[in-house]
């Protein structure tokens, strides 16, 4: 396998990071850079990362070019090359690693996320407000990774603050089954871009054909996680198999509407993308629009049970909050 | 009545479903004939919709929505009401 690190790869332009990917010879994976520049969104570093230990675990063996780019620091404070057990001969003091980031994390169960959520992420931000849709996303994601990938190396997680845009990009990354055969234990898929649609759509889970879900699953948790993408108008990538479904922001002075239907948002997607073995997913949480978590469940409520509401709404009950 | 609080079991974000359906099967499910349960979510800033799902959906799904006339949801801040409303809107709608 091969996979190139550019001068640039957020989620915006994320597209020809994943198509310069060649996912053959599984046995053997080389990592190279940009020479001059390397500023990549988490997600790009978990997906290296997760390449790394897949080709490790399974015996094989990784060639990473030596960094010259100033980023090079970079790469080594996010621990790439610390996760990969790769010598980067760079030395980075201690205390640069108490920065606005997480670290590539390698996370294989409750506890070690109850910990990552509890210890890592308030080092992002000082705002509660701000950190309360980072540990929503974080836990989500990685019990995602727990509960459907079948993944034997757990969940690949990195965050990043930016400073200069003011947005908090997040990785979650799995070298599991992939959303298609997850989603096939229940529903019959036509490809992997139809797998994604149905993943992302409220109510469907690869758990059980029933609409709503199981005792413990209710399908809902990539909906909610592309709906507070959606209303702070940012980016959100899901990646696997063929297939890559991007959000794309909502334009500003645009109203703001939650779709059932993943396709009807504003968004890319394709099926022709190099094969990702398991699933990709990045975030970005933009804190200058950052809308309060109790507006997107508002939102939420309005989309998921606009129908109900109108049909049955006298006929329901209410929890009682004391 | 039954009185649970969450806090001490998941700290201040309820986010482990695993723990959520402990708490259901063991501590909720087995008196609900008899007793009136209290979830107090005193010191919890948030949870997840999984977390409340896992917590109370069964519930709902196995007795029936009347189960919600047993059960009281204390000390919630307006997010954790929020997801609550939600599980407790798309089970009904199920149920129907």
């Amino acid at each position: 396998m091969e996979i190139h690190l550019p001068n640039s790869a957020f989620l915006g332009n994320i597209d020809p990071f994943i198509r310069s990917y060649r996912p053959n010879n599984k046995k053997e994976l080389k990592i190279s850079f940009n020479d001059a520049w390397v500023s990549v969104h988490p997600v790009v570093l978990c997906m290296v990362a997760s390449l790394g230990l897949y080709v490790s675990n399974g015996g094989g063996e990784i060639f990473c070019q030596k960094p010259t780019a100033t980023s090079k620091h970079y790469l080594e404070r996010m621990g790439l090359f610390q996760i990969l057990e790769l010598d980067s001969e760079i030395k980075i003091k201690s205390h640069e690693s108490a920065g606005r980031f997480i670290p590539l994390t390698q996370i294989f169960n409750s506890q070690e996320l109850y910990k990552f959520i509890t210890e890592m992420i308030p080092l992002l931000h000082s705002e509660p407000s701000h950190v309360e849709p980072i540990k929503y996303v974080i836990s989500e994601l990685v019990r995602n990774v727990f509960e459907h990938s079948e993944s034997e190396m757990g969940a690949i997680v990195c965050a990043q603050y930016h400073k200069k845009n003011n947005v908090i990009r997040i990785g979650v990354v799995d070298s599991g089954i992939g959303i298609r055969k997850s989603i096939s234990y229940s529903y019959e898929t036509e490809d992997d871009l139809h797998a994604l649609q149905l993943a992302l759509t409220p109510g469907i889970t690869g758990k059980t054909r029933n609409i709503g879900g199981t005792e413990t699953n209710a399908g809902a948790g990539l909906f909610f996680i592309k709906s507070i993408a959606k209303v702070n108008r940012d980016f959100f990538v899901i990646y696997s198999g063929n297939a890559l479904y991007k959000l794309l922001k909502t334009l500003p002075g645009s109203p703001i509407k939650l779709n059932m239907n993943p396709f009807e948002d504003r968004s890319s997607r394709s099926n022709n993308f190099p094969y990702w073995q398991g699933t990709v997913v990045g975030i970005d949480i933009s804190l200058n629009r950052h809308q309060t978590f109790d507006k997107l469940l508002e939102l939420i409520r309005e989309t998921y049970f606009k129908d109900i509401k109108e049909r049955k709404k006298e006929r329901f009950k209410k929890p009682k909050f004391i | 009545m039954i009185y649970i609080k969450l806090f001490e079991r998941v700290g201040s974000f309820a986010e482990d479903k695993d723990i959520a359906r402990a708490i259901r099967t063991e501590e909720i499910l087995p008196y609900l004939e008899e007793k009136q349960v209290t979830l107090d979510f005193e010191n919890i800033e948030g949870a997840t919709q999984s977390f409340i799902h896992a917590l109370i959906s069964d519930l709902i799904r196995k007795k029936g929505i009347e189960v919600l006339d047993k059960i009281f949801f204390k000390n919630c801040n307006e997010t954790v009401k929020g997801i609550i409303g939600i599980v407790v809107e798309y089970m009904q709608d199920k149920e129907e």
